[in-house]
């Protein structure tokens, strides 16, 4: 309970005694090339393949003669929409960026970089955090339209070069009983978990104590959190928004 | 000036700091010695506002830290430049960035005002042509200056070095300590080094104080510390051989 506690008072602190406008947006604008523009080659890359794999292994399932063809495309762009896209992306990313941001945050803790700031009367968790958090709340959304978009793609790829559907029957199928609130749904979620990412993970960081070992400790820390919590918090939109 | 009353402090029961109390002059370098974990550092961190004493004030200039509002405490802040023991700099600036970044924070100067002192410190700690590199690669000795000219950026009426002298060869100890010897009469600050460097003691410190396992056992000037009486501090000094050796002549003579 205490930690939870100490989650929401640093989570305070970020909206405490700010500096000015545009040191903001300077550390805003290098977060989001360090936490979005970097993070779209993994995002490529995992989103394709499992669209791949997606199309491939639902329509080894589809056997049967009554249901059309044109159905794995439909599960594959479903699927991709409603749950890979935004969670496997952001677990993803939970493992890239909270990794990243516990493990810069935590050694600028224990080489005093923090106290530095602290002592030039800079709110330092305002001044390194609320970037981060803007950041990832600004950019993950992007990163899980893309993934969808290429995981969407890798399916049809799979599927027209290993000829499990037609390019006729793909593109039929990801256009049929298309639900537009499904990609509403899709954006709400990797906002969610990129600000829980970036929380989490900066808490984890800028409250290590030690040396080294104890920044090892934090990332891993931050991953783990991070991935509890980005699965929870799916559990409890789907609940609410769906 | 800077006064401290009656500081404690506590670590889950542990007493790190049994109620210090000093004044530290202006224009001059106060030392605090001692041993390791014997608060020397706790002591630092609770002047500069880094660490809440659990009793005690500190005073600068009559302005008590603690018990001021926030535009008060900011304002010391403000005329505080500190040296941390690892140099503290910013991994992801350049040198000059890092000179650079109080000025970026704190102060409405133009670029070119910006410039010209960054330019400035650094030639005063003669790091003039490194203000493109990135402290991943300057030397030890080098990080310690681009802190020092970091701190002193602003203008300070108080510098703090914490180990100034940690992890340098002697040579390079000896250049950081005539540079902020240097500074501090130049522009006539309040500093205070905490070292256990007893090259330091007897070459820059003015006044001294040491600390025992969080107790003040001494307070002097440099000139009187070998003759005390206080044995943890004799035993302290005398650690080193080449002193050991130097008093035992002294008194041979």
């Amino acid at each position: 309970m205490s930690v939870i506690g100490k989650y929401f008072i640093f989570l305070g602190s970020l909206f405490g005694k700010g500096e000015k406008l545009s040191v903001y947006w300077r550390r805003f604008m290098e977060e989001s090339v360090g936490i979005g523009v970097s993070s779209i080659f993994i995002v490529a890359i995992v989103s394709t393949f499992i669209g791949a794999v997606s199309c491939i292994q639902t329509a080894y399932n589809l056997v049967s003669p009554i249901i059309p063809v044109s159905t794995v495309a439909l599960i594959v762009r479903d699927m991709q929409i409603l749950e890979l896209a935004p969670t496997i992306t952001c677990i993803v990313l939970a493992g890239k960026v909270g990794s990243n941001i516990a493990s810069e945050l935590g050694t600028m803790r224990i080489t005093e970089q923090i106290d530095a700031l602290e002592v030039m009367g800079i709110n330092s968790s305002s001044y390194l955090v609320l970037p981060k958090v803007l950041a990832a709340m600004f950019t993950f959304p992007m990163l899980v339209v893309m993934a969808a978009f290429l995981g969407i793609f890798g399916g049809y790829l799979a599927g027209t070069l290993t000829g499990v559907i037609t390019e006729r029957d793909y593109l039929y199928g990801i256009r049929d009983s298309f639900v537009p609130y499904n990609l509403f749904f899709m954006c709400v979620k990797p906002f969610v978990f990129g600000f829980l990412i970036a929380t989490i993970s900066s808490y984890q960081g800028f409250f290590t104590q030690g040396g080294a070992l104890e920044v090892g400790k934090s990332s891993t820390q931050a991953v783990t959190n991070s991935c509890i919590s980005i699965l929870v918090a799916d559990y409890l939109l789907a609940q609410l928004l769906l | 000036m800077i006064e401290i009353k009656d500081i404690n402090k506590a670590f889950n029961g542990k007493t790190v700091l049994k109620g210090i109390s000093s004044t530290f002059k202006e224009g001059e370098i106060n030392l605090i010695i001692g041993g390791s974990g014997t608060g020397k550092s706790v002591l630092l961190k609770c002047m500069i506002g880094l660490i809440k004493p659990d009793q005690g004030s500190v005073l600068y200039n009559d302005r008590d830290f603690y018990n001021s509002d926030k535009e008060t405490r900011q304002a010391i802040r403000r005329e505080m430049g500190v040296l941390f023991q690892g140099g503290a700099l910013f991994d992801s600036q350049t040198v000059e960035e890092n000179v650079r970044f109080p000025l970026d924070m704190l102060t409405e100067f133009s670029a070119s005002e910006k410039k010209e002192r960054v330019d400035f410190c650094l030639q005063r700690v003669g790091l003039e042509a490194a203000g493109k590199r990135m402290p991943s690669e300057i030397s030890g000795g080098m990080k310690k200056r681009v802190g020092i000219a970091r701190a002193i950026v602003m203008n300070p009426k108080y510098l703090f070095c914490d180990e100034p002298n940690s992890g340098l060869d002697p040579l390079t100890s000896v250049k950081i300590d005539e540079l902020i010897k240097e500074i501090t009469e130049e522009y006539k600050i309040t500093t205070i080094i905490i070292t256990h460097d007893m090259n330091s003691v007897m070459e820059i410190g003015q006044n001294v104080m040491f600390l025992y396992q969080g107790d003040k056992l001494w307070e002097g000037i440099n000139t009187d510390i070998t003759k005390t009486t206080v044995p943890e501090l004799n035993e302290f000094i005398f650690a080193n051989k080449l002193l050991r050796d130097a008093a035992k002549e002294n008194e041979n003579k």
